[in-house]
């Protein structure tokens, strides 16, 4: 549960930014965009997902019904 | 020890955050918010402790569960709050941060409420 998550959301960051600027060289301008979204997609939902886990968490401990 | 991987962690992830920077900000945001969950979450056991032992006091000395079980709430209600207004001020959105910030404050307030009307009747009790 701990760092590799952080490990996971860099490299996806890093895996979406050279994916970007390779097809940027090839010319495929549009398909860069759609791949960089993809990345910040799938980045959300791991968070998101943190965040939901976080939150359970939270109103457990605090008794915040 | 838990400082060390704590603060282990939070370097690492400002450092990766300084590199992500430049190409996708977007992805900043979330490596922080994760950073920033992840510490809590290592921490949330030691909190639900020292609250079972405040609770467990304040049974000894019979204090009205009423008191303790607020306290908790605001508690509660106050840091994810906080948690909040701290990642929309450092994605930019002040404004987004302060209107957080109110709805903590009130929803605390509402919170109090009850106490607030016992303390007072009290008071009024004790006035001749």
């Amino acid at each position: 549960m701990g760092v590799d998550l952080v490990f996971k959301i860099a490299g996806i960051g890093i895996i979406t930014a050279v994916l970007h600027s390779i097809l940027k060289q090839f010319g495929k301008e549009e398909l860069a965009h759609l791949t960089t979204l993809a990345g910040v997609a799938v980045c959300l939902l791991m968070v998101i997902q943190l965040l939901a886990d976080l939150f359970e968490m939270v109103r457990t401990v605090f008794h915040l019904h | 020890m838990e400082i060390l991987q704590i603060v282990g962690l939070g370097l690492i992830a400002a450092i990766l955050i300084v590199v992500v920077k430049q190409q996708r900000p977007e992805v900043v945001i979330q490596l922080s918010i994760a950073a920033g969950v992840i510490i809590f979450i290592l921490i949330l056991e030691k909190i639900s402790g020292v609250f079972s032992v405040i609770e467990e006091l304040s049974n000894r000395a019979d204090i009205d569960r009423l008191y303790l079980s607020t306290i908790l709430k605001i508690i509660g209600t106050a840091y994810i709050g906080e948690f909040g207004a701290q990642i929309c001020r450092d994605a930019g959105e002040s404004a987004v941060a302060a209107k957080i910030e109110l709805a903590a404050k009130i929803l605390v307030i509402i919170l109090a409420m009850p106490i607030i009307v016992a303390l007072l009747e009290s008071i009024i009790r004790l006035i001749p």
